[in-house]
Parts: C-alpha cells; sequence; structure tokens
C-alpha cells in the first residue's frame, strides 16, 4: 500500500473503479455480509438488527432475509444481558458482531465487556472473538447520549482491542480483521461520516491488520495524529495549512489498542511537532497516553510542546452553536497546527 | 430419569464427590490457618450437595459455568484436586496458572467448565450464549450455571431469565439460596424470599428445592436438564441452604445467629445422605469409611503436589492477555 491522503493507500488506477465508491457505511454493510456469507460462525445481535428494519441505521438492511433469524438476531432492550451472552457464543467459537445501537449505550454493558470478556484468556485460556460495533461521535445534533466517544474507557482495559475507522476502505478492511481476530474488539464507526464521506472501498477479501497506522497525507513540518471522524478534518486542514506552505503530516491510527506506537514515533521523529486531534473529550482520552508516549520516547526529537485538540470536558451539548463550540473540526486543528508549525 | 433409579455405583458416585469436596474443604481451612493459604479463600460448607446434585445432573458434553461454592462440581466434570489445589496456592500448575485467585477462573473448556467472575450474575448471560450456541448449531447440549441469592438481585439476573425465556434457551439456572449475601440476611434483600417464583413472570419453570437433599437436587436439576436438551427451554431451580461459614475465610460471621447455624447443622447435606445410603441399605459403614479414606488420600496428594508446584515465573506476567 502507498501511503498518502489523497488515495487512502490506493493506486489512481484502482480508484478509477466507479463500482468500487461507496459511503462510509455502505462499506461496513459490505463487509459483514461477506464475512457472514464466508464464515457461518459468523452472526449479528443487537436491538432492531432484523427484519424489514435493519438497525437504527440501516446497516443490516436486508440481513435477516438472507441469512435467517438465527444468525441475525434481534435482542430485547438488554445491552449487559446480550453483550454477556454474545461471549458464551465466543466462548463456543461462535463470532459474533453485536450492534450497540449507540456508542453511548455501550455503559450498561460495561461489567460484561470489561470485567469478563477483557480478563478470560488472561485468566483461563478462555478466547472471546466478539466484535462491538459502536455508532459513535456527533456534530449532529443528537444530544448527550447520541453523540459520545467512550473509546478511552476501553482503550484502558487490558485484554480489549480497539479500532476506529477513518475512510470507508478501513471501515471494510478492519471490521474483517476485527471478526477474524481471537479477541473481543470494539470498532468505532463514525456516525458523521456514514454517509458524508465516500472513497474507494477494495473488493472482496479485503483486510486492514489490527495495530497498524497509515500515513494518510505526507508532510514533514507537524504531525497531526488522528483517527475517526477527526481523520477528515485533519485532512481538510492540512490542504488548508498546505496552501499556505505548511507541511503536515497526518496520521491516521486506526487502530486505538494495540497502538501503533512505531507509527508514531516514526513521523514524531521526522516533524519534530506532534498534535494529536480526536471528537473525545481531552481528559485522560487517546491524545494523553500518545502524547505521553512521545514525550517519554521522542522528547528529543521535539522542536515544540506536544498539543492535543478534542472535545471539552463537559457532557456533549445539543444546540448548534454549543455543540459547535465543543467539538474540534477543520477550522480548529488548522489553527492550532498553524501555531504549532510557528512554534 | 428420576433420583429413586440411581444405581448403587451412582448413589456411591455422588457421595464420593460430597466426600471429596468435604475433605478438600477441611484441609484447604486447615491450611489456611497455619498460614499455608495464599489470599483468601470460600468455604464449600454446606454446599455439596447443590454442586454436586446439580452437577452430576449434566451430560459428559454439557457446558457448565459454577461459582465459588460449587468446587464438587468442578471435581465431578473432571478438574484434578491436584489442579484445583495448585490453583488455591497461585501456582504456575494451577488452572489459571496463578492468574486468577481462589476458586475463581476455574474454566477448562475441555472439561465443559467456565471460569467465573466476583461480578457473579455475569455468569448467567454468558451460559445463556453457551446454551444460544447449542441452538444455533443445533446440538442436544445443555448449559447450566449456578449463582447466589445475593446474584438474584442483581438487574442483570432478570435481564437473563427474560432473554431464556424468550429464545427458550436450553440452561438450567441454580440458584444457591443460601440465606446470607456476605452480611445481608435475605429478609434485607428481597420481600418474596422465594426466588423460584420470579421465574413465574418469564413463564419459565421455576422449582424450588431442599439445597440439603442430594437426591432431591439430583432429582429435579436432571429434569431440567432433560427438559432442555428436548427443546422445553430454561429452568430457574432455587435450592435452599446455609452458608455455614463466613463469607470467605477471614469472615467469623458473627452476624449469624448460633441458633440458625445449629438447627442447620443438624441437616448436614453429607451426613443426611449417609444416613439415607444406610437406612435404605444401599451400603453399609465400612464401605462409606473406605471413601472418605480415598478421599482423605486424594487431598493429602492434591497438597503435597500444590505446595511442591512452582510459582508461575514473574517473566510471563504479560502472557496471555490476547488469544493468539
Amino acid at each position: 500500500m502507498t501511503d498518502t491522503a489523497q488515495t487512502f493507500g490506493f493506486s489512481e488506477a484502482v480508484q478509477q473503479d466507479e463500482s468500487r465508491v461507496m459511503t462510509y457505511i455502505a462499506a461496513i454493510s459490505e463487509a459483514l455480509r461477506y464475512e457472514m456469507r464466508r464464515d457461518p460462525d459468523v452472526l449479528i445481535l443487537g436491538e432492531d438488527v432484523g427484519g424489514e428494519f435493519g438497525g437504527a441505521f440501516k446497516v443490516t438492511k436486508g440481513f435477516e432475509e438472507e441469512f435467517g433469524p438465527r444468525r441475525v438476531m434481534n435482542t430485547p432492550l438488554a445491552e449487559l444481558g446480550f453483550t454477556g451472552m454474545a461471549t458464551g457464543m465466543a466462548l463456543m467459537g461462535l463470532r459474533p458482531v453485536i450492534e450497540m445501537q449507540f456508542a453511548d449505550f455501550i455503559s450498561t454493558a460495561f461489567d460484561s465487556i470489561v470485567q469478563f470478556a477483557a480478563t478470560t484468556h488472561y485468566r483461563w485460556g478462555g478466547a472471546v472473538p466478539w466484535v462491538i460495533r459502536a455508532p459513535c461521535d456527533g456534530g449532529i445534533r443528537s444530544g448527550p447520549f447520541h453523540s459520545q466517544n467512550p473509546e478511552a474507557w476501553f482503550v484502558h482495559t487490558p485484554g480489549l482491542k480497539v479500532v476506529a475507522p477513518g475512510t470507508p476502505a478501513d471501515a471494510k478492511g478492519l471490521l474483517l480483521a476485527a471478526i477474524r481476530d481471537n479477541n473481543p474488539v470494539i470498532y468505532f464507526e463514525s456516525k458523521p461520516l456514514y454517509r458524508s464521506l465516500k472513497g474507494y472501498v477494495p473488493p472482496d477479501d479485503y483486510v486492514v491488520p489490527l495495530g497498524r497506522a497509515n500515513v494518510a497525507r505526507a508532510g514533514d513540518e507537524l504531525s497531526i495524529i488522528t483517527y475517526g471522524t477527526q481523520l477528515q478534518e485533519s485532512l481538510k486542514a492540512a490542504e488548508r495549512l498546505a496552501a499556505e506552505g505548511i507541511h503536515a503530516e497526518v496520521l491516521d491510527l486506526r487502530t486505538l489498542k494495540p497502538l501503533d506506537t512505531e507509527a508514531i514515533l516514526t513521523t514524531v521523529r521526522k516533524t519534530g511537532k506532534a498534535l494529536i486531534v480526536h471528537s473525545a473529550n481531552r481528559m485522560a482520552g487517546v491524545g494523553a497516553e500518545v502524547a505521553a508516549f512521545i514525550a517519554e520516547h521522542a522528547f528529543e526529537w521535539l522542536d515544540g510542546p506536544v498539543q492535543r485538540l478534542g472535545g471539552l470536558d463537559t457532557p456533549i451539548p445539543f444546540s448548534p452553536p454549543l455543540e459547535d463550540a465543543y467539538r474540534p473540526n477543520a477550522d480548529k486543528i488548522y489553527r492550532l497546527a498553524r501555531d504549532l508549525a510557528q512554534y | 430419569m428420576s433420583a429413586q433409579e440411581l444405581s448403587r455405583d451412582q448413589h456411591l458416585e455422588i457421595y464420593y464427590w460430597m466426600r471429596l469436596t468435604r475433605t478438600f474443604d477441611d484441609r484447604m481451612l486447615a491450611l489456611w490457618k497455619q498460614g499455608r493459604g495464599v489470599g483468601g479463600t470460600f468455604s464449600q460448607r454446606g454446599h455439596e450437595a447443590i454442586s454436586v446434585g446439580a452437577g452430576y445432573a449434566l451430560g459428559p458434553k454439557d457446558v457448565v459455568a459454577p461459582m465459588h461454592r460449587d468446587l464438587g462440581c468442578y471435581l465431578l466434570r473432571g478438574l484434578s484436586p491436584r489442579r484445583a489445589f495448585a490453583s488455591l496456592l497461585g501456582r504456575a500448575t494451577g488452572v489459571t496458572a496463578g492468574r486468577d485467585a481462589n476458586l475463581h477462573g476455574m474454566g477448562d473448556l475441555s472439561l465443559g467448565l467456565i471460569g467465573f467472575i466476583s461480578h457473579l450474575p455475569q455468569s448467567l448471560p454468558v451460559t445463556l450464549g453457551v446454551a444460544m450456541s447449542f441452538l444455533y448449531r443445533d446440538e442436544p447440549r445443555v448449559a447450566m450455571t449456578f449463582t447466589g441469592d445475593g446474584a438474584s438481585s442483581a438487574g442483570l439476573f432478570h435481564e437473563v431469565l427474560n432473554m431464556a425465556s424468550l429464545y427458550n434457551a436450553p440452561m438450567v439456572i441454580i440458584v444457591e439460596n443460601n440465606q446470607y449475601a456476605y452480611s445481608t440476611p435475605l429478609s434485607q434483600q428481597m420481600k418474596v424470599p422465594d426466588i423460584a417464583r420470579r421465574a413465574d413472570g418469564y413463564g419459565i419453570p421455576g422449582i424450588i428445592v431442599d439445597g440439603n437433599d442430594v437426591e432431591a437436587v439430583y432429582a429435579v436439576t436432571k429434569e431440567a436438564v432433560e427438559r432442555a436438551r428436548s427443546g422445553g427451554g430454561p429452568t430457574l431451580i432455587e435450592a435452599k441452604t446455609m452458608r455455614m461459614l463466613g463469607h470467605a475465610i477471614h469472615d467469623g460471621a458473627e452476624y449469624v445467629p448460633r441458633e440458625l447455624l445449629a438447627e442447620w447443622e443438624k441437616r448436614d447435606p453429607i451426613r443426611l445422605y449417609e444416613e439415607r445410603l444406610l437406612s435404605a441399605e444401599i451400603c453399609d459403614q465400612a464401605e462409606l469409611d473406605e471413601i472418605g479414606r480415598r478421599c482423605e488420600v486424594e487431598i493429602e496428594d492434591a497438597i503435597a503436589y500444590a505446595e511442591a508446584s512452582p510459582w508461575p515465573d514473574p517473566a510471563t506476567v504479560l502472557e496471555g492477555v490476547y488469544a493468539p
């Protein structure tokens, strides 16, 4: 794979295939359908996922018709119960993909995830190969309980893996990798990108290995380290910076646990400056871990203070002026990056 | 099959597992008093009829998630006293190789055992998932779990009863109602003291059984297991008993009235079964004594094995967080 922003890692010739350009949400559906056709042990469960309805965001529309109710299980509104149920299924070798209707609701399943599923292999060798799909992030005026980004809780939990795709291709490739992984994986999918972002998605069996970041745009003056929704905002900011002659590198982490520390070191050693951006609030967020890692391992390469941009330390407000004040965006990234470049 | 149909060999086998559990427990408590234990531990005293009677009702391909009062169930599934004792002592040869404490986490899928966590209600949905995997694959297998009166107060207990009922899951839930959740008596835990009645709300059978009568526990569990296996769905069984010692070994349980314990002591499950075996002339005292001696030899061997076992190598502390 080449590593430039415009191609998301694919050659221009391949990208010419218009039929393979799809939305971020279509890429998720495609990955699920592909894997369910390939592996009879893969099943889907969650609230409203079955029938004609096909989920709150329609990711699994038509799935029950194709795969039957046994493999597309509508559940009661009991996240704690059905997540634990998925753990039992996974221990017996099935590969359940749980749709957590909104990432915000994952807190109700917390014990099942962090106490049972995450610890089982370490304690007695039981593998728990499930995936939780967690539609996250805001900017779509959904208020405090339909806009959250709770990835830091899970990055802090030993035994879990956490991914956050920022492109349609990665949405597919990381989901296939997550389903095939023998550990519990939480897959944070960006609601704001669902239908707003289109891109080339490779056909058939396309896997993006867990634990590998991607240089989404090359540059040498500062590194913007990001993931999920903020990848696109960071790329917009980098474009604007480039117009002013500031060449920012954009590193898309893609997997938040395990972190690709090698890629972080490589970009920071190259540019000497780092700005970490995520939608989640800053306090004890993923950015804090990345910043600490840089301070510990790349101090001598730094030409400026490590900066972080994230949501504010408040519940996520509803009204547009408040939510806009809360959230990072391309303009805020641009301004902070410009200041850092000039440091 | 009813309990009356138990063969002489089966009776003696059940007695052996109960006696082995008691011997293990007695020696474990003695070791801890001598300062040879590691961390805390949980006595099984009074629970032997439930863990053995219910566990004995399962078939070899069934799967069970016992809890910390169910040593008998682990043992009869084939977990050796050596491995169990090595687990208690945190040794490399234990089930968890020193990762998890006392009876926690003693999972071994090759024996059909799921290891529990301290958050006891968590075994309920996991067991439901195991049962659902049997439905998914059209396998005639059953999943069973044990939980406590305290755990039955958690919302998850109700989530799982509802889902198990909804999905007609081949699942058996044994609630070991031992009257106390740590220091909290049942009267401060719930207004309706028959936990089995909650099954009514979910349209599944809820059965109360004398948890100190191993034949009765076996009989109702066997019936529930076969119902589940033949597509009849889940059953909630409440086995009423008494926790005869503290919550864990540090706990003197001074909050439990002594008269209550004295009453239950008269109904010790192992002595009750001995009396039954003798009065029904299923065996004689010499045979029971011989089983007792066998158990003592086995447990002494397990202790010697565990104490001679190596500690886990600290260099391995990072290993196993992830499955390969």
